[in-house]
């Protein structure tokens, strides 16, 4: 007998075709017809408990909740009858009793399913006279701020915290009337996606607290944006008042974040919009730098550019931040190359380009991101998913729910929000001995290791328990990934992970994946490297990397959104570069990034006032709109790219709209995120560990750290991630062995420099390792030294 | 016939009118010697805009901007902050009195009875920009004409 696979069922006369097993709600919601609701959500599971989607069904006794009463063949359901009325009803009154009149205060006023919903299912009137409960404050931190006394108890957002976060931060305690939605020891919400309760929240007891009584709903405009803080290129909804952005929300895309977006995206609106910002032209004159309009400034910089492009060697160079747009990276790069010189990159803070050569076209992840949760094991090399890409970490934690296997192999035990199957830390420096380990135990991985890798496989970390890494890929069945974190392709060994991963990928029919900054791919494939032209073709004269570069004599240095004190594996190197030009161009968006040595200043506008395409980690291209006008006088950097062509008379910057600019690229092809490790010959990790100290370095940029925009934003600076940042982290072994205490603070020392900044215990740093967070301008005096040792200060 | 050579040669209609003319020229006058004298004034009239406070001297404004939403002139314009207390507060409180049609929605629809119309009607701009008239001034404006507004909502209250 063939299953069943559609019934029937009849909502408000309507025939109505669905799966079985589908709730009443879920049919009605495809047929179009609105059934109200507060605890019900698409992504969430059924709790039941807020009642208001009660409906009649024919041959029931009494109404049955929609979200929760299954189809079946031919049933009869009337929403709208006066039974399902008059109970729906019932409902909105007691959800009303406890709720108090504070519409005009609450920032869910005018988006609220609470007001709406009584609106058009309720009373108009109240027959309760008796006095309401008040609910005391809850502080979750500062980016959620609290009204408990609004709570319904819907539980959404206690449900999105087990469910999909996974982290247990919220939950719910006592019964009825005493019911209230409260944290565990009355710690905050320090989930990477902890906004998404904001928008869950039916009522206004979650709302934003940046946003925090700024605008009203109804006054906000909406815009179409792409996020440029990560790889996965969220889908977002800048909203703009009076010229200011007063909240950034997830725009739907299945495909790419759902209907979720991480803090990142969601808070980082702040530094866009800050008193940071540049709006004149800067250029440095016997008086220091001076404000000057942009027909000068254009000039003073053509003027230098022409200067070094008349030499006869390449002596100019350029670095741009991967937050900036593909459009942006094209332009650039194309500048560069018209005036000779093959020098531009954007991996600021890679340090191993030896197999720049047999790169792939750009960096990325094969697997498509919404394939992500059906892969069947997963093998992290030095990543942390979850501050990396929190949305990609939320669908491999429901591969992990689905029965998946997922192992981690670093130099930090990443902090998840789902079991890891094998969990294996290692120094920096055994990274890439102990993945060739972990290739050696599967059959014929030895044969397939090139010779440069076999050799390392005696430098393994005995104590790793390679063969239960392996086993999880080899188990997969052809379902598995290999995913690179930051700390892999920032690793001094990064070639020969790439290559290693590679191989461990063809052996077990797995995909790869590179987890590379924000439009990190945008960036490879319009050129902004220095051995790729546009769309991935090999440039003749290959120029200097982004480490390279700073042993270069240059006369002119051009800046593109970088802060040189701290966007490089070694500012303190860059500085040096800095020092040692006779010009230096910056564009840039915010005064505190520009350099002491800049000698002509830009002003460009960050992505919420300018447009431009994205690539995501999967080749996918996607337009952001820009928000809002240019803050005084800082314009688009494709538009001062442009111009800047037009100054220095070259061809082909005649550009009237964004658009002709992203015509000239190609369309990316799948995503290819392997290198050919038959061609690795180990050159790469040569020059480290070095330095005396007794512990040893590791680290990766802090989620909040990531770009200058995200550096200026005032609360996410104040999150726990945020603020663990700006720590030391040792083992708790390594605190109680020094007499350390949390919080205690205590001078890190290199051969050459010392800081001192406060130590914290973290159980994920492994014994003899010490925790420093790079892209930090008090971390960078430190520069690259690889061992510390650390003394207590009084 | 006969009739018609009386109305015509006779001219009754002037004398009727004359009559009119007589009847005022000896009543009592009724004509409002403004500004020395006022006529009588509804306590629903719809002048000048003032922004209210409680009487302990707390802003009544919460900066819902609900009259900003249901101004069918936009003439309203709002920004709020988040006080130091915490509670909802406007910034800006613009009321372009140009734009302004006196139509009173506002004050229908503010939920805490802080903008009003008073019945100040006798007011003046030197400069275009003076037509905008900002939070302080509205606040001063509620401030010194109090007594009065809440006696107009007062005798009113009864039809609400």
């Amino acid at each position: 007998m063939d299953a069943i696979t559609t019934v029937t069922v009849n909502i408000d006369g309507r025939e109505v075709q669905t799966h079985p097993g589908s709730m009443i709600i879920q049919a009605a919601d495809a047929a179009g017809i609105y059934i109200p609701r507060f605890c019900y959500h698409e992504k969430l599971s059924i709790a039941a408990n807020c009642r208001m989607c009660l409906v009649e069904v024919e041959k029931a006794p009494k109404p049955l909740p929609a979200c929760a009463t299954p189809v079946s063949e031919g049933m009869i359901v009337r929403t709208r009858s006066p039974v399902a009325a008059k109970a729906q009803q019932g409902t909105m009154e007691f959800l009303l009793i406890n709720h108090p009149l504070d519409c005009p205060v609450c920032d869910q006023g005018g988006e609220c399913p609470l007001q709406d919903q009584a609106v058009r299912y309720g009373q108009d009137y109240s027959r309760y006279l008796e006095g309401k409960r008040v609910i005391g404050p809850l502080d979750l931190g500062p980016l959620v701020a609290t009204a408990m006394t609004r709570c319904i108890h819907c539980t959404r957002c206690v449900r999105f915290g087990r469910e999909v976060a996974g982290s247990v931060e919220l939950g719910a305690t006592g019964r009825g009337e005493q019911m209230t939605i409260g944290t565990f020891l009355g710690g905050t919400i320090d989930s990477e996606v902890s906004g998404n309760i904001i928008d869950l929240c039916p009522v206004g007891a979650l709302t934003s607290k940046p946003y925090r009584f700024s605008a009203r709903s109804w006054e906000l405009t909406s815009h179409d944006a792409v996020s440029p803080h990560d790889s996965l290129g969220s889908n977002l909804k800048l909203q703009t008042v009076h010229g200011s952005i007063k909240r950034v929300v997830p725009r739907d895309n299945e495909a790419v974040n759902e209907c979720w977006i991480s803090d990142r995206d969601r808070f980082a609106y702040e530094g866009a919009d800050c008193d940071d910002r540049l709006t004149q032209p800067l250029v440095r004159t016997a008086n220091g730098m001076e404000e000057v309009s942009w027909e000068h400034a254009l000039e003073q910089a053509a003027k230098t550019l022409k200067a070094a492009g008349d030499l006869s060697e390449a002596k100019i160079g350029a670095l741009i931040h991967p937050i900036s747009s593909t459009e942006e990276c094209f332009l650039l790069q194309k500048l560069v190359r018209a005036l000779g010189s093959g020098n531009i990159d954007h991996r600021l803070f890679q340090r191993d380009f030896s197999d720049d050569p047999f790169m792939p076209a750009y960096a990325g992840i094969e697997t498509p991101v919404a394939d992500v949760e059906m892969l069947k094991g997963g093998l992290l090399i030095d990543c942390n998913p979850r501050k990396e890409l929190p949305l990609v970490a939320l669908r491999l934690r429901r591969m992990v729910l689905a029965g998946g296997r997922i192992g981690a192999l670093g130099s930090l035990a990443p902090e998840l929000n789902f079991p890891l199957a094998a969990q294996e830390s290692v120094r920096p420096a055994e990274l890439l001995a102990t993945l060739c380990g972990v290739i050696s135990t599967i059959e014929g991985g030895t044969a397939k290791l090139p010779e440069a890798l076999r050799s390392r496989i005696r430098e393994a970390n005995d104590a790793v328990d390679c063969a239960a890494l392996a086993s999880i890929l080899t188990d997969s069945q052809g379902q598995g990934a290999v995913i690179l974190g930051q700390g892999a392709l920032n690793h001094p060994d990064a070639s020969g992970l790439r290559a290693a991963a590679s191989i461990l990928a063809e052996l077990t029919a797995s995909q790869c994946g590179w987890i590379a900054p924000g439009n990190s791919a945008g960036a490879w494939w319009a050129g902004a490297v220095p051995h790729r032209l546009p769309g991935g073709k090999a440039a003749r004269n290959p120029g200097e990397n982004a480490w390279s570069l700073t042993e270069q004599e240059l006369h002119t240095l051009v800046l593109f959104g970088v802060e040189a004190a701290v966007d490089h594996s070694d500012p303190i190197r860059l500085g040096g570069l800095l020092d040692r030009a006779h010009k230096v161009v910056v564009l840039s968006s915010y005064r505190s990034a520009v350099p002491d040595q800049a000698d002509i200043v830009l002003p460009i506008t960050p992505y919420t006032e300018s447009s431009g395409t994205f690539i995501n980690c999967n080749g996918q291209r996607q337009f952001s709109h820009g928000a809002l006008e240019p803050r005084g006088n800082a314009r688009p950097g494709w538009k001062v790219l442009r111009v800047l062509g037009n100054f220095l008379g070259l061809d082909g910057f005649d550009y009237r709209q964004i658009s002709e600019v992203g015509l000239e690229l190609p369309e990316p092809p799948r995503p290819w995120a392997r290198t050919d490790a038959q061609q690795w010959k180990g050159e790469s990790g040569s020059d480290w560990p070095t330095g005396n100290g007794d512990l040893i370095r590791v680290g990766d940029i802090p989620i909040y750290r990531t770009d200058p925009v995200v550096r200026r934003a005032p609360a996410l600076a104040q999150t726990q991630d945020g603020v663990r940042a700006t720590y030391c982290r040792l083992h708790p072994q390594e605190m109680t062995s020094r007499g350390l205490t949390d919080g205690a603070s205590v001078r890190v020392l290199s051969d050459a420099d010392s800081i001192i900044m406060p130590v914290w215990s973290d159980a994920g740093v492994l014994p003899g390792c010490v925790f420093l967070a790079s892209a930090d301008a008090v971390t960078a005096v430190l520069r690259t030294a690889q061992r510390l040792s650390i003394e207590t200060v009084n | 016939m006969f009739k018609r050579f009386f109305n015509t040669w006779l001219l009754p209609e002037l004398a009727r009118g004359l009559g009119v003319t007589g009847k005022y020229f000896f009543r009592k006058k009724f004509t409002v010697q403004y500004p020395e004298e006022r006529a009588p004034r509804s306590p629903r009239f719809r002048g000048l805009h003032a922004l209210r406070r409680y009487p302990n001297g707390e802003e009544r404004c919460i900066a819902c901007k609900l009259c900003e939403a249901v101004c069918p002139a936009l003439a309203i314009t709002i920004e709020s902050q988040e006080r130091q207390d915490g509670t909802r507060r406007t910034t800006r409180y613009d009321i372009d009195l140009f734009k302004c049609i006196y139509c009173g929605y506002c004050e229908e629809a503010c939920p805490v009875d802080s903008i009003v119309l008073t019945d100040l009607h006798e007011y003046h701009f030197e400069t275009g920009a003076a037509g905008t008239i900002s939070k302080e001034d509205l606040l001063q404006i509620g401030q010194k004409h109090e007594q009065a507004i809440a006696r107009a909502r007062a005798a009113d209250s009864t039809y609400r």
